[in-house]
């Protein structure tokens, strides 16, 4: 009696267990590519980097152990700090300048207007262009004698238009200008998809309430998309941080440095004189900027960012 | 008899007068006026940049450098076009990046797609941790693992061929598995049971039901992976060596050079890359603001 009852258990039991292990089977199957990405390209490569910042290494002769060197190297070094700096200015002043404009651009092109589709694609379309061809564009654009911004510059009385690329003030206002101008229709694009997400009916019920525009953007818009923007803010400082390309093809990091970036300066080291240990360890120095001022925001999001 | 005031009861109920309508008009047509002036002004802004280069590939290197600058070129010429052809190989380097971008984009949609689905749909041993993880990865800078990963392609060989370009993509992305998940998520597990009920495995049921319901959302991501791969600089430049191997954004930015910049080859180089990216926008822009407002306006 007891052993017949026993048999179907264990047999349920059995299947059970088969079940639950053919499910993660195939679970772990459609995750296949991206764990083994996880380990080659991305998660491994980090303490690859870190291991790597800890060595001196030229890709010639074998890697020498040299402790944390490289890191005690760097506040001395005194294009690293510039570049850091430069970078931070570059964030700083391009994310809030950038979000801004395209939450504006997003409002403007939210609004029920014949033709309104056209100028999205025009507003989207410019900065779908690869970075070179933009930054070369903005090479002639900013050119102190025959360019268009200074042409335009001219014609506004009393305005003594700066040289941008040559002027070591003005370089970095210019690499900025370029790069918000860049970036805005991306940025408008996920807005314009955070502000079509929310139901109209807000709106109306608030109207009815007599809210006029201003209450209607502060107390219904803005919390409604509170976390489109927090996205966009994460996303672009992330983004920001790794500045290059623009710098590389406008400027190329002149004149006089003035436009060396983090990622400019790594990319020289590592891959123009092969100092792969002591870009490895300004990488890291990179990152951990990175992670720190991310876990900052998210820590911060609890304040302001509303989940419904 | 019905007044066209009737239309307006709120305003009635609220006691405006006839002028009031009049006023109102007026200020609706300002505000029209005003929206309209501001979108074109802006317009200028967005496209004056993007229409130089357009137009700049039809003019010389000397209508280039006019004082003023004119827009557009006269007289129109193609000069620069077999110019372009001979100084840069050319059709090699647009076969390349049509190779690399449309396999690094089907690569990041086929992988990003089955990860997505998995984190959103299956039960597997942890999962949700797995998932915090992919989350933490969007936040590494790829310069941060640029150099490791270089020595790994180094180590297999990969230097100087378009591997090291395809093959990530093939292996998952990060942001388009955040996006798709959202997406998948909201898909009703009605349909789903449907199918199980009927004896369709979980590759059948992603394959039928999955997929072909998440077009607008890959339509989005493709544009976007495949503007990605197109417009890479760093990629190439850190792997490639061979100039015949180089991609076609890679050739444009040679005429950037230290002492002449070639600004009409430029132009017109320039302007011919840019019209695989209109294409395949156009291509998917049915699909393209909805794809992401479906996905819950990303919300987490």
């Amino acid at each position: 009696m007891a052993t017949a009852e026993l048999a179907p258990k264990s047999a349920v039991s059995r299947s059970r267990r088969m079940r639950r292990l053919r499910e993660n089977a195939t679970g772990y199957l459609f995750i296949a590519p991206w764990i083994i990405g996880l380990v080659v390209f991305t998660g491994g490569p980090i303490f690859g980097g870190l291991a790597l910042s800890l060595f001196d290494w030229d890709t010639l002769s074998a890697p020498e152990f040299i402790g944390f060197d490289n890191f005690i190297r760097l506040p001395t070094d005194e294009r690293f700090v510039r570049s850091l700096h430069q970078t931070v200015y570059f964030t700083f002043a391009s994310v809030p300048l950038g979000l801004t404009i395209s939450f504006l651009l997003a409002l403007l092109v939210n609004q029920k207007l014949k033709g309104v589709n056209f100028f999205r694609t025009a507003y989207f379309l410019p900065g779908v262009s690869s970075v070179v061809a933009i930054a070369l564009i903005w090479g002639w654009l900013y050119d102190g004698h025959t360019g268009l911004v200074n042409f335009l510059l001219d014609l506004i009385p009393g305005v003594t238009p700066p040289l941008w690329l040559v002027d070591t003030r003005w370089s970095m206002p210019a690499v900025i200008i370029m790069s918000v101008w860049r970036t805005m229709g991306f940025d408008m694009i996920i807005f314009l998809a955070g502000l079509q997400a929310i139901a109209p009916e807000y709106y109306e019920s608030a109207r009815i309430d007599g809210a006029n525009r201003w209450q209607l953007l502060r107390h219904i818009t803005l919390p409604l998309i509170s976390f489109t923007i927090f996205f966009l803010v994460v996303v672009s400082i992330i983004g920001s941080f790794k500045v290059f390309e623009q710098t590389l093809i406008l400027t190329n990091g002149g004149p006089a440095f003035s436009t060396y970036t983090l990622v400019f300066y790594i990319y020289r080291h590592a891959f123009q004189q092969f100092n792969m240990g002591y870009a490895s360890a300004m990488a890291f120095t990179l990152f951990a900027i990175t992670f720190i001022v991310t876990m900052f925001q998210w820590r911060m999001q609890r304040r302001w960012v509303h989940y419904d | 008899m019905t007044d066209r005031v009737d239309t307006y009861p709120t305003d009635q109920a609220l006691g405006r007068s006839r002028i009031t309508y009049g006023y109102v008009t007026f200020r609706k047509l300002l505000g029209k006026t005003v929206a309209y002036g501001g979108l074109c002004v802006i317009l200028a802004v967005t496209a004056v940049p993007f229409l130089w280069m357009v137009f700049g590939a039809f003019k010389t290197e000397a209508q280039l450098f006019e004082y003023p600058p004119r827009l557009f070129p006269d007289p129109w010429t193609l000069e620069a076009f077999p110019v372009l052809f001979k100084a840069i190989p050319f059709g090699h380097m647009f076969f390349n990046s049509w190779k690399i971008s449309i396999l690094g984009t089907l690569g990041a949609l086929v992988s990003s797609a089955m990860a997505a689905y998995a984190f959103a749909r299956l039960k597997f041993w942890a999962r949700d941790q797995l998932f915090i993880i992919m989350l933490a990865t969007m936040m590494v800078p790829a310069q941060v693992t640029m150099i490791p990963v270089f020595v790994i392609m180094f180590r297999l060989g990969w230097i100087d061929t378009h591997l090291p370009l395809i093959v990530p993509n093939w292996m998952g992305w990060a942001f388009g598995i955040f996006l798709m998940r959202q997406f998948f998520l909201q898909i009703s597990s009605e349909m789903e049971d449907a199918a199980k009920i009927d004896g369709a495995n979980a590759i059948q049921i992603f394959l039928r039901l999955f997929v072909p319901l998440s077009k607008p959302v890959l339509a989005t991501l493709a544009v976007f992976a495949f503007l990605f791969t197109w417009n890479d600089l760093l990629g190439p430049i850190i792997y490639l060596t061979t100039q015949e191997k180089m991609t076609l954004t890679v050739g444009i930015a040679t005429f950037k050079g230290f002492n002449r910049t070639r600004y009409a080859l430029l132009m017109a180089g320039a302007t011919i890359s840019v019209i695989p990216i209109l294409v395949i926008f156009i291509i998917a822009q049915k699909y393209f603001v909805r794809g992401i407002t479906i996905s819950g306006g990303l919300k987490g």
